[in-house]
């Protein structure tokens, strides 16, 4: 057996079927990150007519979540993939689902853009969530570099940075708490404010999800509900 | 991760852990334990250092692609290929701690306690009856009540008895091919063996009547330990617990059905249950 036959299947449409869905999540997960990207964008600025284009672009992330679970569905059924396939199929189901969350949450960040854009706000108030939400692009970007290349390295350094994405959430939100007792004015929008980073903290979340199916798809083992350093202890990765 | 896994406090975790004790509950007494077994046909190998533990009162499926010696391996079980003259076997297989190869051990003893079904039905050419009273009459048993008995007990055993009970007498000839096949296993339950082996049970079956076969296979597995060579991976997954995989005369892995398939530790196990080669 040479190495190009391990990794076809006999039968060609397989693997062109395979193929074709790893690809659509990769094309969605594109879609999801630009989304996300433009609503921290136009949060930040604030930019009303880039908010309302990532509403607007919603419906895109959602479609492509049904056709590809559709997809899955027809795989399922007509192939009973096994093993690597197996595993492969059910880490798309699971990664479509949190994609179109993490669009959900694009969505509602992009609401309090626009919401914002009309109230008054304290200088410097945006500063720790534009990091935040930065941050969190790059967690997400990491997560779908670390699904295109089944790269599990890459993965457990996305589950590390959500630790890191957590404080910093704790700590934007202790100085807006600031901000609301210091000037009743500000409550409006220091609350959009706390909801966005809300939304972005949840977004690192899904963000780890998917690095946990890209996990079990390569290794096979489920590691969601362990820690992250008893993870790091099984696959061998020395002490941070 | 960690702060999920604080809330997962709050659920009741009770339910969770029947899994677990359904696996344990798993670890069952050994039926077969095969010892460095060699198999040869005259000069060319045909099983290399086959080791092997086969749990009781459960399914083990053997797959593999066509001459990978999962057959053979069937057939040593029974020593079926004593029958085969250029044959020649090393190594040991225990039956539940007895060694079927002594020279002490009955043959025909031996294939009552582990009985056999092939691919193709091969019911006698006589009636639904006989067929089934038949491994009882060649032990000496003629009395009509213990004979009745057992057949209707063995043909409800195979799931046949409904369909069956008014025409007994009708020659078994008449019968489907599925239906013919649990008459076969009715044939094999009704000396009471405790293996059965089974021989590509289903593969000249339709569809229906090899889910029938299949949901027999897991009635029978609560009393008796029940070996099967397939050639439908699918199958295997769906009756068996415990699964093995063979290439060129190796056991390439052993373990438990839903660990195969869905986790396989050796890539070639991997390659065969996935479709990349065959």
């Amino acid at each position: 057996m040479d190495k190009e036959n391990q990794s076809r299947h006999i039968s060609k449409q397989f693997d062109h079927e395979l193929e074709e869905i790893r690809n659509r999540v990769l094309s969605m997960g594109g879609l999801v990150e630009q989304q996300l990207s433009k609503a921290v964008q136009a949060l930040v600025d604030p930019d009303i007519e880039m908010a309302e284009e990532v509403i607007r672009d919603d419906y895109k992330v959602n479609a492509l979540e049904v056709a590809l679970d559709e997809e899955c569905t027809t795989v399922l059924a007509r192939r009973q993939p096994a093993a690597r396939d197996l595993r492969l199929v059910i880490s798309v189901i699971k990664t479509i689902t949190d994609l179109e969350r993490i669009g959900d949450e694009a969505k509602r960040i992009a609401r309090q853009a626009i919401d914002l854009a009309s109230l008054p706000t304290k200088k410097n108030q945006f500063v720790d969530l534009e990091q935040l939400g930065h941050h969190v692009c790059g967690m997400l970007r990491d997560a779908l570099d670390a699904f295109a290349r089944l790269d599990v390295e890459q993965a457990l350094d996305v589950a590390v940075e959500d630790q890191q994405v957590d404080k910093e959430y704790d700590s934007l939100m202790r100085q807006q708490m600031t901000y609301l007792i210091e000037d009743p004015r500000t409550i409006p929008a220091t609350l959009d404010i706390m909801w966005s980073a809300r939304a972005l903290e949840r977004v690192g979340d899904r963000s780890c999800n998917i690095c946990e199916y890209v996990i079990y798809q390569v290794k096979g083992k489920d590691i969601r509900h362990i820690s992250i350093e008893q993870v790091e202890k099984d696959f061998g990765r020395p002490e941070r | 991760m960690e702060n999920r896994q604080n809330r997962a406090h709050s659920i009741d975790m009770s339910n969770l852990n029947k899994g677990e004790k359904a696996a344990n509950k798993e670890e069952k007494k050994t039926c077969f334990t095969v010892s460095d077994l060699n198999l040869y046909y005259g000069e060319k190998q045909a099983l290399q250092s086959i080791n092997l533990e086969i749990p009781e009162k459960s399914v083990t499926a053997f797959i593999g692609p066509s001459g990978c010696g999962k057959s053979t391996l069937l057939r040593c079980f029974n020593r079926m290929n004593d029958l085969v003259d250029s044959a020649r076997v090393e190594g040991e297989i225990l039956l539940e701690g007895e060694d079927i190869y002594a020279k002490t051990m009955n043959v025909a003893d031996l294939r009552r306690r582990v009985g056999m079904v092939f691919q193709k039905p091969n019911p006698f050419p006589k009636s639904i009856y006989e067929n089934v009273a038949y491994g009882l009459r060649i032990q000496g048993v003629n009395n009509r009540h213990v004979l009745d008995e057992v057949v209707e007990k063995s043909l409800k055993g195979a799931a046949l008895w409904d369909e069956v009970k008014d025409r007994l007498q009708e020659s078994a000839l008449g019968m489907s091919g599925g239906q013919q096949q649990r008459l076969v296993i009715a044939r094999a339950i009704a000396i009471e063996p405790e293996v059965i082996l089974l021989d590509e049970p289903a593969s000249a079956l339709d569809p229906i009547s090899t889910l029938k076969i299949e949901e027999l296979i897991n009635d029978l597995k609560s009393d008796y330990t029940i070996l099967i060579v397939t050639h439908n991976m699918q199958q295997a997954a769906r009756v068996s617990d415990h699964t093995a995989f063979m290439y060129m005369g190796d056991m390439v892995e052993f373990g438990a059905t839903n660990q195969v398939f869905t986790n396989p530790s050796k890539q070639k196990t991997e390659d065969y249950i996935t479709g990349r080669y065959g």
